[in-house]
């Protein structure tokens, strides 16, 4: 039996993307017709009972965030779509874009109609440049069809997607960095709170959600919430699409039933990654991003769903796996994740701005072998601050692989501390090329 | 847990901080309500006058309703579940953020600015910080000296933002943001251009807010020690109305505690050969102002007229509202008046050479220092005020030569420059100046003294406050405003042609000189209030309460300038403006 499944990814390859002609004979805009034939607040209850988490990275449950928002008063209220999937080893966001966009748009006037808001805006990351126009071209179609715009439909709601180009900053990814952005604003994360269902795009109460999050909103409402959490696990509904790269055999996007596969059928599986190519063994795997904890071998028996990964201490994030084989020296590669937040943190913060490059300083000296035990201490210190202070999800969440690699591989870290690293054997070789 | 937040100040709301129940309205941070119950939460970024950043990270608690800790300073009490404020958890955070805010931090404390006074300094102690896990990584970064007022030492800076807050919230001078990112992140004006290609006015509000040495005034103490010592100049000295109810918080005297006796006898004991006050210039300014706005309104001038005593203020004009400038009265400052007469009058009158005379500032403002630099500000044919000190250098040389403040006798000012109505002494607060204007313009008009000398109706620290004045059948419209963001709003209103006033108070700093950025460290409007009630006791308390009824100025008429306005008057009182605005 396969383990995928084609629930938002359905249309994709089948359809002309832009293209309403197809998009319609897929079944689309046929959940914004059901939709707006409904009472608002049973809307939300469908996306309550669908057990939709977040799909950005945070897992946050799609339908609180939207009764919250329902409660809030305001005028106007805006709808925003999180499309600067800036995250590494992240590229599920680009496949909806590029070959089913009139799906997000479908979501995002679905919740449009439910909180009575007139105009969406999608952030999309400046590099997917061509995808922005291809998005165009359907935002375009969809509004010419009378399935977007003034009068949608005959009726009188109206409602209008429009585009902001990202410039290649990761915390434009943070959702009040990204209404900052939108606002042309420099894109650091706000203060919170108010929050952003209160206080957001142009201070008006909005709702910001993740693409696959949008994509998923016409079929909760066509199949219904129940149906819908029930393609999932109990405490988190639906299907996931899943980022495969690194040191796998087949790498690619895959959508799976929540809670229908092992973290070992990811990888392994033919039907997915197939296996570390090469002969090579599994070292460890980064899931979600670089913002992600790393999981190691014995763990792989784990089913990848919210509530089982957390209790080994791992989670969704954003869906990107990264499978690394047995040649990558964990220290060197915590050094490049390292490298990856100096280089994205906004800055303003304290624990993220200088947690960073102390944090990168320590994992150096772990490469160069000049490490002491008093090291742990400082590293120990340093991710309890940075993930309990900061400001924002970048910093807080800097120190997650670190975190699992001191947990699991401990006799690593204490090896380089002698000098010698199982890997790369001769660990000084390193020049101090980025001495922060 | 995540509420909706609905803010109702009558609402009030209790929990529990440290086991205590405190019960503060809706929308209070948690900072204040810890302060309530007497727990200080220690913070870098926070200020009472400033907007909330959360930069620092050094307030957090611990709260039963959140994983994570919390900063207090913006965190709201009602989302707030059991908050506990002193545990190992929130000391190791805190501890740690001020060694990483420390690593990247030149410890050169000794020879810091802000030795002794500095916010890192006082946190390092009290957090008991005997070193630090963490290399340092501090980088110097060249200072940048390029204006007469203030020294930005970007190496100290500790990102805080305050400065900025200050220059674009407060002031909306926008002379400075932030640009860059991670370890580039810093605080910087547009273009990395020197502060003097900047639109900054020196109004030194930055300064009062920085928690350490990163901004401070340029320091003149030593030219004026250099000036002190040689027997071959005579070294006269004027004192700002603000100063004398501020300078006392340096030596732990009460908040807005006058001083003026002490201060006097400090700077005779410092070996000023003269020692005079900017009241009486402040007196001087009163007539020559108030016979300019008499004539604009008499003779179809060009109204309404702005008053021109703050330099900041006049910075501002020029560059940012240049086409205005013909509103600005032409009148000097009262300092610059000072310095002008000490150097022709005085000098003439005592027979001392005009070059051996050496004039001396004591200031509550550093754009003063850039004031008295300006080429036109020679009217003696020398440089008319030759040093600025701000209310905090004075004190640092009263530190130096070993007077103990609180124990020096009250003494009073020299003769003749040294008398000051109670008019001149409300010049240090916004509405001040004002006030004292119309105490003569109303006489001088209607041949009448006002029923009563207190025109409550300026006073108070209010943005924008309005009044229309009855002179006897003639209504006079004025308003008074401090601080630049409340200006801007009046400039507009004058350019859109929606302003009907006669005239205008404008005092560059919030609250007007007495929260001048030269003023002593950690002023809040609080402070600022209470040293405003000083000037007013201050004025309450003298004889002499009218501008024109002073009788040294009376004698500086009548012996040397004739009249208000006269040609003379003009040589040496009055000054001109120029578009300064970026092209």
């Amino acid at each position: 039996m396969a383990k995928t499944i084609q629930l938002l990814t359905a249309r994709c390859g089948k359809i002309r993307p832009d293209s309403v002609a197809d998009y319609i004979a897929h079944d689309g805009f046929s959940a914004l017709k059901k939709a707006m034939n409904m009472d608002p607040m049973q809307i939300i209850n469908e996306v309550i009972d669908a057990k939709l988490l977040g799909r950005g990275g945070a897992s946050y449950p799609a339908g609180k965030k939207w009764k919250q928002l329902y409660e809030i008063e305001g005028d106007p209220k805006y709808i925003v779509c999180n499309a600067d999937e800036g995250e590494p080893g992240t590229f599920k966001d680009m496949v909806l874009l590029e070959k089913d966009p009139l799906s997000i748009i479908e979501g995002m006037a679905i919740a449009g109609y439910v909180f009575n808001s007139h105009d969406g805006y999608i952030y999309i990351r400046g590099e997917y440049r061509e995808i922005q126009k291809l998005f165009q071209a359907a935002i375009d179609n969809a509004v010419k069809a009378n399935y977007l715009g003034d009068n949608i439909m005959g009726s009188n709601f109206s409602f209008h997607v429009h585009i902001v180009s990202g410039a290649g900053a990761y915390i434009c990814g943070e959702n009040s960095g990204l209404l900052n952005s939108i606002e042309a604003k420099t894109g650091r994360p706000r203060v919170k709170p108010p929050h952003l269902a209160e206080v957001g795009l142009y201070s008006k109460p909005t709702l910001v959600n993740n693409v696959e999050s949008f994509a998923s909103v016409p079929q909760i409402v066509n199949m219904g919430g129940k149906a819908f959490q029930e393609l999932g696990v109990e405490d988190s509904g639906g299907t996931k699409l899943i980022c495969l790269s690194g040191n796998v055999k087949r790498r690619g996007t895959f959508e799976i039933p929540i809670g229908g596969v092992t973290l070992r059928d990811i990888i392994f599986d033919p039907e997915f990654g197939g296996g570390i190519p090469d002969g090579k063994e599994l070292k460890c795997y980064h899931l979600g991003g670089q913002s992600g904890p790393i999981g190691f071998p014995e763990q792989l028996d784990t089913r990848y769903d919210h509530t089982s990964l957390k209790k080994v201490g791992l989670s969704i994030g954003s869906g990107a796996v990264v499978v690394l084989d047995d040649t990558i020296c964990m220290i060197d590669y915590l050094k490049k994740v390292s490298e990856f937040f100096i280089h994205e943190s906004c800055g303003k913060c304290v624990p993220c701005r200088e947690g960073n490059r102390q944090m990168y300083m320590i994992l150096h000296k772990f490469a160069t072998g000049l490490a002491t035990e008093k090291d742990f201490e400082r590293l120990e210190r340093l991710s309890f601050t940075m993930s309990t202070a900061s400001s924002c999800g970048l910093g807080q969440s800097a120190c997650t692989a670190l975190d699992s690699c001191l947990l699991h591989r401990r006799e690593e870290f204490e090896a380089h501390i002698n000098g010698i690293c199982p890997v790369c054997l001769n660990s000084r070789k390193y020049g101090d090329q980025y001495a922060y | 847990m995540v509420t909706s937040m609905h803010i109702d100040p009558n609402k009030m709301v209790t929990i529990k901080i440290d086991g205590i129940p405190v019960t503060v309205p809706s929308g209070t941070t948690i900072m204040e309500a810890a302060r309530k119950i007497g727990i200080k939460i220690p913070s870098l970024c926070h200020h009472p006058d400033l907007g909330v950043r959360a930069f620092c990270r050094v307030c957090l608690v611990e709260d039963s309703h959140s994983r994570r800790l919390k900063t207090a300073c913006n965190n709201l009490v009602d989302e707030a579940g059991d908050i506990t404020t002193n545990s190992p958890k929130v000391r190791k955070a805190r501890k740690t953020v001020l060694e990483l805010l420390l690593a990247n931090h030149p410890q050169d404390c000794l020879h810091c600015e802000r030795n002794g006074k500095c916010e890192l300094q006082t946190l390092a102690a009290e957090y008991n910080i005997r070193g630090n896990i963490f290399d340092p990584v501090w980088k110097p970064v060249p200072k940048e000296m390029s204006n007469p007022s203030l020294v930005r030492d970007m190496t100290k800076c500790v990102r805080c933002g305050r400065c900025v807050e200050a220059c674009q919230a407060i002031q909306t001078t926008n002379a400075i943001g932030y640009s860059g990112r991670s370890t580039d992140f810093k605080i910087t004006t547009a273009f990395e251009k020197p502060l003097s290609e900047s639109p900054c006015v020196y109004c030194g509000q930055c300064v009062a807010v920085c928690p350490v040495g990163a901004l401070y005034e340029k320091d003149d103490t030593q030219r004026v020690w250099d000036a002190l010592d040689n027997k071959d100049k005579f070294v006269v000295v004027q004192t700002a109305p603000a100063v004398r109810v501020a300078i006392g918080e340096e030596f732990g005297m009460a908040r807005g505690a006058i001083a003026t006796g002490k201060m006097v006898a400090a700077l005779r004991r410092l070996g000023f050969d003269k020692v005079f006050d900017t009241d009486f210039s402040a007196d001087l300014t009163i007539m020559e102002e108030g016979y300019e706005l008499i004539d604009r309104i008499k003779n179809g001038g060009t109204l309404p007229m702005i008053t021109s005593c703050s330099p900041g203020w006049i910075n501002f004009v020029e560059k940012t509202y240049p086409d205005l400038l013909p509103h600005v009265s032409s009148c000097k400052s009262p300092q610059q008046m000072f310095g002008a007469i000490a150097k022709t009058y005085y000098a003439d009158k005592m027979g001392i050479p005009r070059d051996k005379m050496f004039v001396v500032s004591i200031m509550p403002c550093i754009a003063k220092k850039y004031e008295c630099q300006r080429p036109e500000m020679n009217s003696s044919g020398y440089q008319d005020v030759d040093v600025v000190l701000t209310t905090r250098e004075l004190a640092k040389m009263i530190r130096m030569a070993g007077l103990d403040f609180n124990f020096l006798p009250e003494e009073e000012f020299d003769h003749p420059l040294g008398l000051g109505s109670g008019a001149g002494a409300i010049f240090g607060t916004s509405g001040g100046g004002m006030e004292a204007a119309i105490r003569t313009v109303y006489e001088v008009v209607t041949g009448k003294e006002p029923q009563s000398l207190d025109f409550t109706a300026c006073r108070g620290h209010e943005g924008i406050k309005e009044a229309t004045l009855d002179l006897d059948g003639m209504p006079v419209k004025v308003a008074i405003t401090n601080g630049l963001k409340n200006a801007r709003v009046l400039m507009d209103k004058i350019r859109a042609g929606e302003a009907d006033y006669h005239f205008i108070e404008v005092m560059c700093c919030p609250g007007g000189c007495v929260g001048g950025g030269g003023q002593p460290f950690r002023t809040t409007a609080a402070i600022r209030e209470h040293r405003m009630d000083g000037l007013y006791k201050v004025d309450k308390s003298l004889p002499l309460r009218q501008s024109h009824k002073n009788p040294d100025i009376q004698t500086l008429y009548s012996e040397f300038l004739k009249e208000p306005n006269s040609h003379l008057a003009h040589e040496l009182l009055h000054t001109h403006y120029q578009d300064r605005s970026a092209k």
